[in-house]
């Protein structure tokens, strides 16, 4: 009952012009950010991020989480017709879709990713909506001690499945820690790595790293090449772009399979689109009456991942707004948002702010349907938004990231950061660090700080608290177990492979 | 080991070696633990000390492991010059920000990523960087009544 009368308010809430025009501008940019190669929804949502200030913080958060679900709709449309995935999560959808572009199935390639994406997409918020209000009562017996472990298996799991060196996933998320903890200590007003510089006393602005990682160390990457990708014809008009009866009758279990998994994937953290869309594709190659077509454009390989991706969103705000733990690099800017707007996401959260959650909740709805529309009948105009040349886009990128880093702090010196930043998100790039970890340190860094040092005066310093309750020794224990088994595992790798190498 | 010197790993591991040791040293300085629990220096001195580990296995890593492929590899000198010229291109337009403005700034820097780097015609690098510096200010400045940053010319 408190779901479908929390529904309703979000309704009030999320029917307004205002909100509708907003989740409108949402899901249109994010449907051409996800288009655009080069250019993620991280980026996107962190360059736009300061010019919200200003904004309604309802309004303002349709909007960006309308960018984050829309970019999964846009993503397909590249990875169908340039072989090139609009977006991570997209990977995938190359694999089938591209292949059936090239058989002259473009058409229905694009038109059952935007329905699995609508099915999977209404699937997740349906879930978000079931298990978040539960989710959040139960962890109101959270205390500092297990807010410091749910962190730390948060971490652990953004680490273990950032990328394929462990190693460097550390290295990263270490140096995010390091950046959130520039500033004046607010427990004993020290000041700790200012280098003596006043400007870094009030510490580091998250909006600045996260830019200059994302957006500036994406442009970098991109001046790199200048060769654009050649792209597929696309058929014109709504009639072409329609599965067959017999094409959804296939996907029937891909819709499933893409919907259940991507959500579950979504809800833990660190696992990502990427991840769901990998694994939804695998299942339903497993289960498939022939797997060995896969890979030459069966239309179930295209169905299952767009579905698992977009379930995903649904599934990965449920720990971002019960528990204000973000489980990627998107959703860590997404906190830092609600944050800079004086919420505070965790369990009160709901009750604190019920316009805010279920107008979110009622606004993703409306929002898919919105996607629904726009990738369906309109795709086509979408598709020419990839003969934007790079001259013309870049520049642009760099001068909404300037403006967003500005508009943030009125301050130059932010600005030389940015720069910075954007060095080190390319040096990353380049020797394939990941930046997810380096943002979720970063956000989480602040929190994970206060939440050990409060365990440790409520124990008066002994350090065994972490370990004597349940819930923290449990969370601890796997997120050690997570760490620790690859370790083992690829150093015995690496001894094997010395020790054949010897032989 | 003079295959490792070729590889980014090891390099990275090297200078993420020393910022640990950097964090861990002015660590040092802060209080570990005091009367109300632990201090200042409490933190950064374990997340410094994990960082001197991992990167010194990286920097291990990258000296024992056996990796001809990499090795081999070398970097994309032209790859590397067009987006460190990108990237030096933002730093100019920044430290110019003080004193022409965002308007000239921003202009010149989009007209030289047009003009220079992809070459593009002048009559297409002008009307892009000045109309996209126009479209910032329409956008920006008189739309959402934000402020852009402005010099002693403009």
């Amino acid at each position: 009952m408190d779901v479908i009368n929390g529904l309703m308010q979000g309704f009030a809430v999320a029917m307004t012009p205002t909100a509708l025009a907003m989740c409108f501008i949402g899901v249109l940019l994010g449907t051409v950010v996800g288009v655009l190669p080069g250019l993620g929804p991280p980026a996107t949502i962190a360059m736009l991020l300061p010019l919200t200030f200003k904004m309604e913080p309802t309004g303002a958060m349709i909007m960006l989480a309308g960018i984050y679900y829309g970019a999964k709709y846009g993503g397909s449309t590249t990875s169908i017709l340039l072989n090139v995935p609009g977006e991570s999560a997209s990977v995938v959808t190359c694999l089938d879709g591209y292949q059936m572009a090239r058989n002259g199935r473009a058409g229905p390639a694009l038109g059952i990713s935007a329905i699995a994406s609508f099915i999977a997409g209404t699937f997740g918020v349906v879930a978000l909506m079931l298990v978040a209000p539960p989710l959040a009562k139960l962890s109101l017996a959270f205390s500092s001690p297990e807010y410091f472990a749910l962190m730390v298996l948060g971490l652990a799991m953004v680490v273990l499945l950032a990328g394929e060196s462990l190693t460097k996933a550390i290295l990263a998320m270490l140096v995010g820690l390091w950046i959130a903890s520039m500033g004046t200590d607010l427990f004993s007003a020290t000041s700790r790595f200012t280098f003596g510089m006043t400007n870094l006393l009030g510490g580091i602005d998250f909006v600045v790293v996260a830019i200059g990682i994302f957006a500036v160390g994406e442009v970098m990457a991109n001046m790199e090449s200048s060769e654009p990708a050649e792209m597929l014809p696309l058929p014109k008009g709504l009639r072409n772009l329609m599965p067959t009866w017999q094409d959804m009758k296939d996907c029937r279990f891909a819709f499933v399979n893409g919907s259940v998994l991507g959500f579950l994937i979504g809800v833990l953290p660190g696992a990502g689109s990427t991840i769901a869309s990998f694994l939804s594709y695998g299942v339903e190659k497993a289960v498939s009456k022939h797997p060995e077509k896969f890979g030459t454009g069966v239309i179930e390989g295209v169905a299952a991942p767009e579905g698992a991706n977009n379930a995903e969103t649904g599934g990965a705000l449920v720990p971002l707004l019960t528990l204000g733990i973000p489980g990627s690099g998107t959703t860590a800017i997404l906190l830092a948002a609600l944050v800079l707007w004086g919420f505070k996401p965790g369990p009160l959260f709901i009750e604190e702010s019920p316009a805010m959650f279920w107008g979110l909740v009622a606004s993703m709805y409306i929002g898919n349907v919105m996607l629904l529309i726009l990738n369906l009948p309109l795709v086509s105009v979408f598709a020419q938004l990839l003969k934007l040349p790079g001259y013309a886009m870049y520049p642009l990128i760099l001068g909404v990231s300037m403006i967003g880093v500005y508009t943030a702090s009125s301050s130059l010196f932010d600005l030389g950061l940015l720069t910075l930043f954007g060095l080190m998100g390319y040096a990353m790039r380049k020797l394939h660090f990941p930046t997810g970890p380096l943002v979720l340190g970063l956000v989480l860094g602040d929190g994970m700080e206060k939440a050990l040092r409060q365990s440790l005066m409520m124990s008066q310093g002994d350090i065994a608290i972490l370990w004597q309750r349940p819930i923290p020794a449990v969370l601890l224990a796997i997120a050690v177990l997570l760490l620790v088994v690859p370790l083992f595992k690829k150093f015995n790798a690496m001894r094997v492979q010395v020790i054949d190498q010897e032989a | 080991m003079i295959d490792a010197f070729r590889k980014g790993d090891f390099w990275a591991g090297l200078a993420l070696a020393a910022l640990g040791a950097y964090i861990v040293k002015e660590s040092l300085g802060w209080v570990y633990l005091g009367e109300d629990g632990p201090g200042a220096g409490f933190f950064p001195r374990w997340y410094g000390i994990t960082m001197v580990f991992f990167s010194l296995l990286m920097v291990a890593g990258a000296v024992l492991k056996r990796d001809p492929a990499s090795a081999r590899s070398t970097l994309n000198w032209s790859e590397l010059r067009r987006a460190l010229g990108c990237w030096l291109a933002l730093v100019i337009c920044v430290a110019l920000l003080k004193v022409l403005g965002f308007f000239i700034a921003f202009s010149l820097l989009g007209w030289f990523m047009i003009a220079i780097m992809f070459r593009q015609p002048q009559r297409i690098a002008l009307s892009v960087s000045i109309g996209g510096a126009l479209g910032f200010y329409l956008l920006f400045s008189w739309g959402l009544d934000l402020s852009l940053p402005s010099g002693m010319l403009f």
